[in-house]
């Protein structure tokens, strides 16, 4: 089987279902001629030509608001927006158009588009290049949200994106792109999105994140391991819609919960998550709750002192976690 | 008649249908002022635009993205007085959003009106999307936009003219300029005389045309659709117009303009115009005109008991179609 990056994992796989659907195009800023600011979409032009991969006008409203119409009208647009900090000119679109439409035409119309966004820190990319944005897209019925953690599932995932009938968001941190690597099998699979993943099996404590955060906790579970501490890593794989089932699962099983998340703290993804745990959960549960977040600042910073204090590592996640085991 | 292909049964029924949409408009205001309808939203003056343009359009076929204005539009378009009634009452059946949008939101995919939402523009950039689709698909269809004076100041005004003139798209912006973004005029809006001038920034042939007169609407249209599907690009055009009451059953337009201005206005409503040009052609005569209207008066009376008896929405069905699948 293939060894791929994680940035590789999801060009072949655009690549395979642009193959396999001459319906679907792409389109952004730089995706054509460039190949994308991080090569994402290379060679693709190439291959489909300037009517499939279109380097379009660079507006972010329009980029979503003309998929949202080419869906519409039959197409399978999946557009880029080339950091996720850029995707709010587009947010109009997204969330009052693309998210609302199934539901306020009383499902006579719906829009099949996949936003990819590459998102993320710890890149040098300060407040405007850094973001995780996937908190405002998981508030809002009628959006999925999608964050692959591995290559294997960047495909499942990308493909099951481009197969669903509603919008997708789907965000790629940049970190992972050239840093995470994996075996991809060459046939087409689709994951399932909604499912998550147990990535790792764990008695004490369950670590539940997604995204790049993911491999961090394994390596943060992999070194607890020697100190005698079993960590279970659940990768959400969506944040909207999430698993509750297996949330609840883990943490009644480990009855003690470690949210990890580079987005920051208040009103992310660990809010909701922990809200679930102690609805459904409460009495299992051997400790707090616990949330490993960025902080509630505006944006990532750029002196790496500063963004190194902003970012969540393997080892602050290591940490938190042995501090809960030991609650 | 002349080489437009208006034929004179064709410009029958684009009276016929300006006829309707003002019966139609009238009665939803009565319906308000008895407390029987919540809110209305008017087309009362932009009949002639809307008209005309729908006439020059494969109709069902290419795709419109109205706005909230667009009454004698969609009823020009093939929505029936009923499906129209349906919606302003919030019933189950409405075709447009099965009574979860407020009136005029209108939307009927199996005759490729797309459903729009209240922020203004934004179906300016998804007319352009699907100009791009039938560009790629090769399906012929043209797309056109309809939209006020007030909403060109809307971004997205700008990246749909700009993303469709870059990629010689096949779409038509039709502005309906009636003078007012509910109460601001159109000097407030923009430093141009004219919302036409500005195409020429975005490299497409911008249009005014007498916005109260359905045949002139009809020819400028049909060019611009003949265009498009030449693949040679998207037009801008301007119609300009007056709207004769207030923007919506809650607006008071004595506000912000004066009673002089609107009867002023009103000696060129496009109703009594092209009534007078019809019957001075022959085409209109006393007899028709009092069987078309005596048709039209049970048409809405029809729509309205209809309507009335009809359904709401189970309120079971608050959570459907929020996705596909999931």
């Amino acid at each position: 089987m293939a060894v791929l990056s994680y940035l590789e994992a999801i060009r072949e796989t655009l690549r395979q279902e642009m193959r396999r659907d001459s319906r679907i195009i792409i389109y952004g800023e730089d995706v054509g001629v460039r190949g994308g600011v991080f090569r994402v979409t290379e060679g693709l032009q190439k291959e489909f030509g300037e009517e499939r991969v279109i380097d379009s006008p660079l507006a972010e409203a329009a980029i979503v608001g003309t998929a949202i119409g080419a869906a519409i009208n039959g197409l399978r647009p999946v557009p880029e927006i080339q950091f996720a900090d850029f995707i709010f000119p587009a947010m109009n679109q997204i969330i009052q158009e693309a998210a609302r439409i199934r539901y306020r035409s009383n499902g006579a119309f719906h829009v099949p588009i996949v936003i990819r966004a590459p998102f993320g820190g710890g890149v040098h990319g300060a407040l405007y290049h850094s973001q995780s944005v996937e908190a405002f897209f998981a508030h809002v019925p009628g959006l999925k949200v999608v964050i692959p953690a591995t290559p294997y599932d960047a495909k499942g995932l990308l493909a099951a994106a481009i197969e669903d009938e509603d919008p997708v968001l789907y965000f790629e941190h940049k970190a992972a792109y050239r840093s995470l690597k994996g075996e991809v099998p060459e046939e087409r699979y689709l994951i399932p999105i909604g499912k998550a993943d147990v990535k790792k099996t764990g008695r004490d404590v369950s670590i539940i994140t997604y995204g790049l955060m993911v491999s961090y906790a394994l390596k943060a579970a992999e070194e607890l391991e020697k100190e005698n501490i079993s960590c279970e890593v659940l990768d959400l794989r969506s944040v909207r819609p999430l698993d509750v089932e297996a949330i609840l699962t883990s943490a009644k099983k480990t009855g003690k919960v470690l949210i990890v998340h580079e987005d920051n703290l208040t009103g992310g993804i660990g809010g909701e998550v922990s809200a679930l745990i102690a609805e459904h959960a409460l009495f299992y549960l051997d400790a707090p709750i616990v949330r490993l977040a960025g902080p509630d600042v505006p944006a990532m910073p750029y002196s790496p002192p500063l963004e190194h204090a902003f970012m969540v590592s393997p080892e602050k996640i290591r940490d938190k976690a042995r501090e809960l085991a030991q609650f | 008649m002349a080489d437009n292909g208006l034929t004179p049964e064709l410009m029958l029924d684009m009276y016929y249908h300006m006829a309707l949409a003002r019966a139609v408009d009238d009665r939803m205001w009565i319906l308000n002022r008895q407390g029987r309808a919540p809110v209305v939203y008017t087309s009362n003056g932009h009949e002639a635009a809307q008209v005309g343009s729908a006439f020059a359009l494969n109709r069902g076929e290419d795709w419109i993205c109205p706005y909230y204005r667009d009454l004698a539009l969609v009823l020009a378009y093939g929505m029936t007085p009923r499906e129209v009634m349906l919606h302003l009452l919030g019933r189950a059946d409405d075709p447009n959003s099965g009574g979860r949008q407020m009136p005029a939101h209108w939307g009927h995919a199996k005759l490729h009106i797309l459903t729009g939402g209240s922020v203004v523009a934004t179906q300016d950039v998804h007319a352009t999307g699907l100009a791009l689709a039938s560009k790629l698909l090769k399906d012929g269809r043209v797309s056109v936009a309809y939209f006020g004076e007030g909403s060109t100041s809307q971004g997205e005004f700008h990246e749909a003219l700009n993303f469709a003139a870059v990629h010689k798209l096949p779409v038509i912006f039709f502005n309906e300029n009636n003078g007012y973004a509910i109460s601001v005029p159109s000097r407030k809006q923009m430093a141009v005389q004219d919302v036409a001038a500005r195409a020429q920034g975005y490299g497409m042939p911008g249009v005014i045309v007498d916005g109260n007169d359905p045949v002139k609407v009809y020819e400028v249209v049909k060019e611009a659709a003949d265009r498009a599907r030449r693949g040679e690009g998207p037009t801008l055009i301007e119609a300009k117009t007056y709207r004769f009451v207030p923007h919506s059953s809650d607006d008071d337009d004595r506000a912000y303009r004066t009673r002089e201005e609107v009867q002023e206005a009103k000696k060129r409503d496009p109703l009594i115009l092209f009534e007078a040009r019809l019957r001075e052609a022959g085409i209109l005569t006393d007899e028709k005109l009092k069987a078309m209207q005596q048709q039209i008066k049970d048409v809405v009376n029809d729509a309205t008991e209809y309507a009335e008896k009809a359904p709401l929405p189970d309120p079971a069905t608050l959570g459907d179609h929020v996705y596909g699948s999931l």
